[in-house]
């Protein structure tokens, strides 16, 4: 039985065309792709994104389990901050990405969907082994949330939410309530490349919500639209992001992944041995940007080649309809990871040239 | 409720094929393309070059996903639709006429579906 976010109906009245996405009946576009893609770039849009994982840990020893199996260090985290961290097994590979916020009497987690159930269990196992004493909570069904993203959103929602928007600093996050009802939590953060925010409020609420939040959206020169999984997947390829099942998995290391920066290797967390060994022998293959000449897409499994040799494999692509080139996320060995390499794809038997570039492959200029 | 022209058959890979003469015209239907969504690049060999009935002739491309396409005929190509290399999009808008993309010398086989068989099979 594939379950449904709060938002369901809606994406359904908004002509949302419905798929599978991890259990989860989705919306994977509404008026199109590229579409959807451009109006968040040039405007803003909004994602429903409530399938995602919402876990709640609080208690004494919250924090010590937090720092255990998040790379991250969390111990200088503020109130009202968010950080990017990965949780690995005791190999250094990769069970999930997620976002780690601190508020004052608890910690929250998002985490993607389809790694909700093995963080759950896999967190449990940690306790129980560590005895660590804290208490969790999925609060995945019982909450909903969106993002909403692009240039023009900040000011959009600035006119309608109670809180000062403008001043939240990125990686922050706030806490508020419309007409002393809805109570909700906005992270200055997101998945596209833009700026924007993201906002978590309870499910029985979320109908209401999206009325107050997307009233409009229907009018052609509307600043906010529905956009669906498929403009997020092309926004954060553009931005460079990793997505889990393409650049992340239990068989990559953040090291390699170019995800040093969220991992601490000062602190002792699950992992942190063997992601020692790696930075110090350097990583045996690294996470590059590729542009392809002409038009062509390289897919997940795709082989890089270059001389007749397999060197490394996509693990994302597509066509980037704001920069319009072929680009694609891959592995290759380390000796062909510098910016400019001249490699191959092998889109099916023909070698198709792409050079190396440096992620992201688009940036936000302001 | 979909619909698809009724002076054609179909594969229930989403092939057209339209009958003109002594040549068969193959291209993808409005419910592929909207499956796809916006393509991005259409493979299609060149003249001259023999197609098998069950066989890819080519690969179309889109933001989301790649595809094979098929040949509900056998023979050889005697047209190819260049207007799809610079606007491949035209599958999208145009898929039944405009973006068409090969034609055949040959004649249909009889494993192509009518235009109410193609819609059950596939579901619409």
């Amino acid at each position: 039985m594939l379950k449904r976010t709060p938002f369901y109906d809606f994406h359904v009245s908004a002509g949302g065309k419905i798929v599978d996405f991890a259990g989860w009946e989705m919306p994977l576009l509404y008026r199109g792709i590229v579409a959807e893609h451009h109006q968040t770039r040039n405007s803003g849009s909004i994602f429903d994104v409530s399938h995602m994982g919402r876990l709640e840990f609080k208690g004494k020893d919250a924090q010590v389990f937090l720092e255990r199996v998040c790379t991250r260090g969390l111990a200088d985290q503020k109130v009202g901050q968010s950080r990017y961290s990965l949780v690995c097994n005791e190999g250094g590979g990769i069970l999930d990405d997620v976002i780690v916020s601190r508020d004052t009497k608890h910690w929250t987690m998002v985490c993607n969907a389809s790694n909700r159930e093995k963080l759950n269990h896999w967190f449990h196992q940690v306790r129980h082994d560590a005895k660590l004493d804290f208490d969790m909570a999925d609060q995945t069904e019982s909450t909903a949330m969106v993002a909403v993203q692009g240039p023009k959103v900040i000011e959009r929602l600035a006119e309608h939410l109670p809180v000062d928007v403008r001043a939240l600093k990125r990686y922050h996050f706030e806490t508020g309530s419309v007409m002393g009802l809805i109570k909700f939590t906005v992270f200055r953060s997101g998945y596209t490349g833009e700026d924007g925010v993201e906002i978590v409020l309870s499910a029985k609420l979320a109908g209401m919500a999206m009325k107050m939040l997307g009233s409009g959206m229907d009018k052609p020169n509307a600043t906010l639209k529905p956009a669906g999984l498929g403009a997020r997947d092309t926004l954060r390829m553009e931005a460079g992001m990793p997505l889990y099942g393409h650049e992340l998995t239990e068989q990559t290391d953040p090291i390699s992944a170019g995800l040093g920066w969220a991992v601490d290797l000062n602190k002792d967390f699950i992992g942190a041995a063997k992601l020692r060994e790696v930075q110090s022998a350097g990583p045996k293959r690294k996470l590059v940007g590729l542009e392809l000449e002409g038009k062509r897409i390289a897919r997940q499994g795709t082989p890089v080649v270059k001389g007749g040799r397999v060197v490394g494999e996509v693990t994302s692509g597509t066509q980037s309809p704001t920069l319009d080139k072929s680009i694609a996320m891959a592995y290759v060995d380390a000796a062909e990871s510098p910016e400019g390499t001249q490699l191959s794809v092998d889109l099916r038997g023909t070698e198709n040239p792409a050079k190396v570039v440096k992620l992201p492959f688009y940036k936000r200029t302001k | 409720m979909s619909s698809v022209p009724t002076d054609r058959q179909y594969l229930e890979s989403h092939e057209w094929h339209k009958t003109e003469g002594d040549s068969v015209t193959i291209g993808i239907t409005q419910i592929a393309a909207d499956e796809l969504t916006d393509i991005t690049y259409v493979d299609l060999p060149k003249v001259g070059k023999k197609v098998s009935a069950g066989q890819p002739f080519g690969v179309i491309e889109s933001v989301k996903a790649t595809s094979d396409l098929y040949s509900g005929v056998t023979g050889e190509i005697v047209a190819v639709n260049d207007a799809l290399k610079a606007d491949p999009g035209l599958v999208n808008r145009d898929p039944h006429a405009a973006g068409w993309m090969i034609k055949v010398k040959g004649t249909v086989g009889d494993k192509l579906l009518s235009a109410d068989d193609y819609l059950k099979k596939t579901g619409h």
